[in-house]
């Protein structure tokens, strides 16, 4: 058996230790599907909870407890670390034709850092119970008798993570490409995580610096946001909003990545824009700075501001639909292999378009008047996260397994997911529009009796979709020992990661690489 | 078709006479969404299976998009999104803007209560009493966190906050009971904080007006629906909205605005007659256009509530900047009832006369309706402190006798 980056060491240590990419990006694959898996169950319990408009399973203290953990596990400890740091870590410097990323030890430092603030949230959170939901709105989360602290801290410190995996990455894409590799050359994926990375790096420290105003005004009473001495709640949410805003497109941006490499694999067509479909990554990274006040269309914000962060929201959704449009256009009159992988990027495109398209909703004024705060934006943001970022997520995970473990895995149960998680996904989701409209507000324990339908069929919902996750893990773990050897390069991609062995050996490549085609050079033969 | 996609999406009653105008965007925006979202699902499937894959070695041609069909489908979304956004904030600033005759209603929210203030001095707990077909705004402010009123069926909401002045405003189109919640996140009983909305037509207003309990009143104006709530164990959820009226003998809110401006000190620089002092006249400020140093600002809630709290913010030209702050030194029920009191001394009042209830088909014989200014109880603040200087006998929208 060739040398590997699996077996060429095989102590405990040496996973701890190590300073190599693909080692760290395992390790934060393994690290976020635990919290996706803790995450699910606090969602299952939540749905239990709504199958009767009283109590069912839990009281209302523990539910508000409940929901806030949901929230900040999936933002914090799945959703924005997810794709980044498990198939960034692993991909970047593979498909840049380097043996790691710039600062190795940095990478490994980052992954020390999620763990200890995975470990203060977790823990903080279960000493005390924070009840504020995952947007620790003042003055409710400065006055909250729960200690939120701990909390907060966490968070603190999961930013640092991000920060410093940002830095990484932009550092690897300016300096460590390979030899003749221009910027016209570099896949798409490594874009948009150059992209979510320069997101990471500027809107992190607001974060920090929100965090640390409440934390203040929470253990010494500082009174930033308190009004009695001069402070302003609305202050908190603009600030709040302007890190967690651009937030969400760090959750999806490397989901558009995982898109784009995809369908030119599987429809072995070079994409319809490779500009187009990189610039908009930088158009959705540079709005989404200047949205975030959408949040707040009935916080006590003037009509003028509305109505500028209306339409600047707009332009979000335009630079998404022009990547909408290139995918959609990259089918045409290729030679198209429907895989999983591809199945859920189909899932992803249904998904993400009609969550986009409520974005659009809900960014037009009026309507989010009555929309805002209720089950319609529940929906919508688990549209473009789940149905986005998770379908897309689940779409690398299958696509990029062979390449990561050097196996195959069975197809006709990967499909088997597949139809499990829309089905799944769309039964758990839809309702809840149907729920917002009606007009029952989010973070709510009790419910009017007449939304009971509604919240049982997005309950069995998500038994679907938890079901599809067991079937996923169970065909992947069995893929792991019986699995066949994959081949370097399964799928006949012309990426540049599938010019490598499978599993990679511990330095990417054999010999320095010098790529004689670009990336997506679908229309001519290649030397080989 | 308006209720049948009504219904479909699920949507509450059109209570208010801008929901079903937000509605009917609603359904347009929806519609073309979940078009759109079909058709590049749909178009995806069939590149799919047109082009499904024959052998693994073909080359597939270099395929560009026209420069032109790009620039053609961002332009063109770009425009169905503009259209959207036209359309939506046009009713957002219809939403947002109260109507210069709206009733004022002051609505004070705490963990996990509405209490809600009218001008002539009356309060309730947990159930809003309105005239229907009338403009009402809501003057809001929160005791400790931020709440959020929301009334469905009137397709609004507007956050409540501490230490701020929040105002919303609705006109419902027919008598009836609307649930109102809390829609920003307030904690354990946030799911519990809700009131009830009374539309009432002429005769049951004017019994209301004279004592009445609201529960007395809505009988037949129930939907089962909306009754309903999960929370069956809690002993106030009651059938019918009753509200705690209290004050047998309500002083209105304008007189106690008097006693607070006095005993608060506010008078000894701000008259009420309209001759300035020290800093301007209450009279005749309200709706007034002010020179600023800077600028100039229409004296609305907002302007007058921040002048409290921040009274160097904008300083009226001609005056100096040397009124203390009243940060904390004012309850929120003070500062309504003092914002009453600089409303009530206008003149003229910007309300026509008459339009307090104007109609009253069921019993003409009672003669023309009290008109909304009496409500506000002028006639109970003494007439020497008000005179104006040279106040000509009958000045429109002086107080009826």
């Amino acid at each position: 058996m060739r040398t590997n980056y699996l077996n060429h060491e095989t102590t405990i240590w040496s996973w701890l230790s190590t300073t190599d990419h693909k080692r760290i990006g395992v390790m934060f694959l393994v690290a976020n599907l635990l919290a996706l898996l803790l995450g699910g169950v606090l969602a299952l319990v939540l749905r239990i909870e709504h199958l009767t408009p009283d109590q069912t399973i839990i009281d209302a203290a523990t539910y508000n407890r409940v929901f806030t953990l949901h929230g900040v596990i999936m933002v914090w400890l799945f959703m924005i670390p997810s794709i980044p740091t498990a198939f960034g870590n692993f991909l970047v410097p593979i498909m840049l034709g380097a043996k790691d990323v710039a600062f190795p030890r940095l990478n490994l430092a980052s992954f020390y850092i999620y763990l200890l603030g995975a470990a203060i949230t977790l823990g903080g959170a279960i000493y005390s119970g924070a009840d504020t939901g995952w947007t620790f709105y003042v003055p409710y989360s400065s006055t909250t008798m729960t200690p939120v602290l701990p909390i907060l801290v966490g968070v603190f410190v999961l930013g640092w993570s991000t920060i410093l995996t940002g830095i990484n990455f932009i550092v690897t894409t300016h300096t460590l490409r390979a030899r003749n590799m221009g910027w016209r050359d570099i896949p798409l994926f490594v874009w948009t995580i150059y992209g979510t990375s320069v997101i990471q790096v500027l809107a992190t420290p607001v974060l920090a610096m929100t965090l640390v105003l409440v934390a203040m005004d929470h253990a010494f009473a500082w009174g930033f946001f308190d009004p009695a001495r001069g402070g302003d709640v609305v202050l908190f949410q603009h600030i709040f909003w302007f890190y967690s805003h651009p937030a969400v497109y760090i959750m999806i941006l490397p989901g558009m990545g995982v898109v784009s490499e995809v369908i030119c694999t599987y429809a072995r067509k070079d994409p319809l824009s490779y500009t187009a479909i990189a610039a908009s990554t930088f158009g959705i990274a540079f709005t989404g700075f200047l949205t975030w006040g959408h949040h707040m269309f009935t916080s006590g914000m003037s009509e003028f501001d509305a109505g500028i962060f209306g339409v600047l929201s707009m332009f979000v959704a335009i630079f998404s639909a022009i990547k909408v449009f290139t995918w959609t256009g990259t089918l045409y009159r290729g030679q198209i292999a429907l895989r999983s992988p591809l199945a859920y990027i189909f899932t992803f495109l249904f998904l993400f378009v009609f969550g986009g398209m409520t974005g659009v909703a809900v960014a037009t004024t009026s309507l989010d008047v009555h929309w805002h705060d209720t089950y319609f934006v529940v929906a919508h943001f688990h549209f473009i996260m789940v149905g986005g970022t998770l379908t897309a997520y689940l779409a690398a995970l299958n696509y990029w397994w062979p390449k990561i473990t050097g196996k195959l895995y069975a197809e006709k149960w990967a499909m088997a997911s597949v139809v499990l998680t829309f089905i799944g996904f769309f039964a758990t989701f839809f309702p809840q529009f149907l729920l917002g409209n009606g007009g029952m507000p989010r973070r709510y324990f009790y419910y009017a009796e007449h939304f009971q339908a509604l919240h049982v069929v997005s309950t069995v919902g998500s038994m679907i979709l938890a079901s599809a996750f067991v079937v996923t893990l169970l065909y992947l773990g069995w893929s792991l020992f019986y699995g066949e050897p994959a081949g370097d390069n399964p799928w006949g991609s012309r990426s540049y990661e599938w010019f490598t062995t499978s599993p990679p050996p511990p330095h990417n490549f054999e010999q320095t690489p010098a790529f004689g085609h670009r990336p997506y050079d679908y229309h001519k033969p290649i030397g080989a | 078709m308006n209720d049948f996609l009504r219904r479909l999406l699920f949507l509450p009653d059109q209570g208010a006479t801008f929901s079903a105008r937000v509605d009917h965007l609603h359904f347009l925006v929806i519609l073309v969404t979940m078009f759109g979202a079909t058709a590049v699902f749909a178009t995806a499937l069939w590149f799919t299976w047109r082009y499904r894959r024959r052998d693994e070695l073909t080359l597939t041609p270099l395929v560009r998009a026209p420069v032109a069909l790009e620039l053609a489908v961002v332009v063109g979304l770009f425009g169905l999104f503009l259209f959207f956004w036209v359309l939506g904030y046009r009713q957002y600033v219809r939403l947002r803007v109260a109507p210069d005759d709206a009733m004022e209603v002051y609505v004070t929210a705490k963990k996990w209560m509405w209490k809600f203030a009218y001008p002539d001095g009356r309060r309730s707990l947990g159930v809003l009493v309105v005239p229907a077909g009338r403009p009402v705004k809501l003057i809001m402010t929160s005791r400790d966190v931020i709440h959020s009123f929301y009334v469905p069926a009137f397709r609004t909401k507007q956050d409540v906050l501490p230490g701020r002045y929040t105002t919303i405003w609705f006109e419902t189109v027919a008598p009836g009971v609307y649930r109102t919640f809390c829609a920003e996140y307030c904690g354990t009983d946030h799911s519990r904080m809700w009131a009830d909305v009374v539309a009432l037509d002429a005769v049951q207003w004017e019994a209301w007006r004279a004592g009445a309990d609201p529960s007395d009143l809505v009988a037949g104006m129930l939907h089962g629906d909306d009754r309903e709530h999960g929370d069956r164990k809690l002993v106030s959820v009651a059938f019918a909205p009753s509200g705690v009226v209290q004050d047998g003998e309500p002083v209105s809110m304008a007189q106690r605005g008097l006693e607070v401006a006095a005993r608060k000190g506010c008078l000894s620089c701000h008259s009420v007659d309209g001759q300035p002092h020290i800093g301007p006249s209450f009279r005749g400020l309200y709706g007034r256009v002010e020179q600023l140093e800077n600028g100039t600002v229409r004296v609305d809630e907002a302007y007058l509530t921040k002048s409290m709290m921040e009274p160097m913010a904008d300083v009226v030209r001609g005056y100096r900047p040397v009124m203390p702050t009243y940060l904390g030194q004012l309850q929120p029920a003070e500062v309504g009832a003092l914002l009453e009191l600089i409303r009530s001394l206008r003149e003229p009042l910007p309300t026509p006369p008459g339009i307090g209830y104007p109609q009253l088909p069921t019993n003409p014989q009672d003669g023309p309706a009290q008109s909304y200014e009496a409500d506000r109880g002028l006639e109970t603040i003494p007439d020497e402190s008000l005179a104006p200087a040279q106040a000509p006998a009958g000045t429109p929208g002086a107080p009826a006798p």
